[in-house]
């Protein structure tokens, strides 16, 4: 019977490479989707096929198999009800799950091992349950910031606590290999594990809301490490696949996700924030030129190729729904409308892609940044909407600028562009943003949503 | 150091899929990081069947509390890999185009 759970578990782990590389184009990412998940099912049941030879015991199988139908019910559940903008909470939700899994995991593991076992495996089981336990109350930490129930908390007390607790997390367990504590093995698996806990709430606790995407992508790879320190523990080849191949993505989506916000990643750990003396700059007065919806509506007819900046502001009113009616109507016009994507656009990456994916716009439309901003002076006319700072020209012109070296949408080189804005309020970074005193620069203020719905109902009677 | 020669086959697996991980994802474009981001999450459920497997075991005098705990691990397991496989599905169906 252990043949046939290898060769399961070889299927499983080949499945899981095949559905992440079908995952790298939008064609085909859906099959991917559904290989990976079928390779899932053929891990689980392979775990089955090791017992069929051994005495069962029902009352375990029992307490397994309804911890699976209720785990599907739930998962399922969950998956239909939240709405597209709530992705990212619901990933930290799911991602909680899984930490919480490899906590529990090591949890028992700790109360069975009666007799003593080796120096490796202890290691293993010991920073196994820690990594789940970080990421278990970490990413519900993230997940009520994200849902707006917890404040971003900052003070030198965390960060004084956070890093005394590393120091004990290190200096337990070789105190424990030393024989100088006088406690069980299993004591001290539970210590850690409640040290693991509190340091993911604290490690949480002060990254300000826009690091999100990468606090997420990190907690996401936590687990995947978790995961394949269990794996490591079990001699389970599948186990190990799986958590390298999530910890690997977490990881290069974090390294992304800094360099497109130009944060180092150690900068965003430490929850440090902005200097505040750049902020003072926002209290100079800037010369723009307003504009109206009418002489937008003029603007649109004379313009062939239009682009749209899209920011979360966009999202969060439910604009992309009405971007894609205008998209309709200027199409019907011989014109091309473009979506031009910041990678930090949204609450995690890749988030915005989505929310116009919902509002069924094709994705044949969307340009990533540094595509489109190789042929940015051949748009006619940019639209603006909910984004702010990555159209900044500052993060190229002023070195002393907290954003400088950001990539931005370099929206200034095109010919003309409308920003939607709803007050000269700064946007996250908290500076004044140079595009709006170019030349070739309008503003529009006002609720994006009515405003282009407005532009809509005016195209329609022009039609 | 018999550690490392123990398990000297686990280390070479893991060195591999580091790299075989870095390099499949290397050219994910942005348009699809979301839903990779929740597929993976849903692949790093696979350490529910570590869940099932110890479960299995447990020996028939097993404290109740620890059966319960087993109980729950599972069950989060399975929340992450349902949850998470269902989730990517419901958004990779919304990415559409002309062609299709």
């Amino acid at each position: 019977m252990n043949i046939i759970m290898n060769i399961g578990y070889l299927l499983a782990s080949f499945s899981f490479i095949t559905g992440l590389k079908l995952m790298s184009s939008p064609k085909h990412a859906s099959k991917g989707n559904t290989i990976a998940a079928v390779g899932m099912l053929i891990a689980i049941l392979s775990v089955f096929t090791g017992i069929i030879s051994e005495k069962i015991n029902y009352t375990n199988l029992g307490i397994i198999l309804t911890a699976i139908v209720l785990g599907i019910v739930v998962g399922k559940q969950m998956a239909f009800k939240v709405k597209m903008t709530g992705m990212p909470q619901m990933v930290s939700l799911l991602n909680a799950t899984g930490g919480g899994c490899a906590m529990l995991l090591g949890w028992i593991e700790a109360i069975q091992i009666n007799t003593a076992i080796a120096i490796g495996p202890q290691i293993l089981l010991n920073l196994g349950t820690i990594t789940g336990a970080i990421a278990f109350s970490g990413s519900i930490i993230a997940y009520l910031k994200l849902s707006g129930k917890l404040k971003d908390r900052n003070s030198l007390f965390i960060n004084v606590i956070s890093k005394i607790l590393v120091i004990i997390c290190i200096a337990l367990p070789i105190a424990f290999a030393a024989s100088v504590l006088p406690i069980s093995f299993f004591h001290l698996t539970l210590i850690l594990l409640g040290l693991g806990l509190l340091y993911g709430i604290i490690f949480v606790m002060p990254i300000g809301g826009a690091d999100m995407p990468v606090v997420i992508s990190l907690l996401n790879s936590i687990t995947g490490i978790a995961t394949a320190l269990a794996g490591l523990l079990y001699d389970n080849k599948t186990m190990i696949a799986g958590g390298i191949f999530v910890g690997a993505a977490g990881i290069f989506l974090t390294i992304l996700m800094c360099k497109a916000m130009n944060r180092s990643l150690w900068k965003v750990i430490a929850g440090s924030n902005k200097s505040k003396q750049q902020g003072a700059q926002t209290s100079q007065q800037q010369v723009i030129q307003e504009t109206n919806v009418s002489e937008t509506v003029t603007k649109l007819l004379l313009s062939k190729k239009i682009g749209i900046v899209p920011g979360y502001g966009m999202a969060v009113a439910q604009a992309q729904h009405t971007c894609f009616q205008l998209q309709k109507l200027l199409q019907g016009q011989d014109k091309t409308l473009d979506y031009i994507i910041h990678p930090v656009a949204g609450r995690m990456p890749g988030h915005m892609n989505v929310l116009l994916a919902e509002a069924k716009i094709d994705y044949d439309y969307l340009k990533e940044m540094h595509e489109a901003n190789d042929y940015i002076q051949e748009y006619d006319l940019l639209l603006v909407i909910g984004a702010n700072d990555v159209v900044n020209p500052v993060a190229e012109t002023n070195p002393e600028s907290s954003i400088y070296g950001m990539p931005i949408i370099k929206a200034h080189l095109s010919k003309n562009v409308i920003v939607f804005k709803r007050s000269m309020n700064p946007g996250y970074a908290g500076i004044a943003n140079e595009l709006f005193e170019k030349e070739n620069c309008q503003l529009l203020f006002g609720d994006a949503q009515t405003n282009l719905q407005e532009i809509v109902e005016q195209l329609k009677v022009l039609n | 150091m018999e550690f490392l020669q123990n398990n000297l086959e686990a280390i070479y697996i893991v060195l591999l899929c580091i790299f075989i991980g870095i390099e499949v994802l290397s050219n994910v474009p942005s348009v699809l990081h979301t839903p990779l981001m929740s597929g993976a999450n849903a692949i790093s459920g696979v350490i529910t069947i570590g869940a099932i497997a110890m479960v299995l075991n447990l020996p028939e005098d097993a404290h109740i509390g620890i059966l319960i705990l087993g109980g729950i691990a599972v069950f989060l397991g399975t929340l992450n890999i349902a949850g998470g496989f269902l989730v990517t599905r419901r958004m990779l169906r919304m990415f559409t185009t002309k062609s299709n």
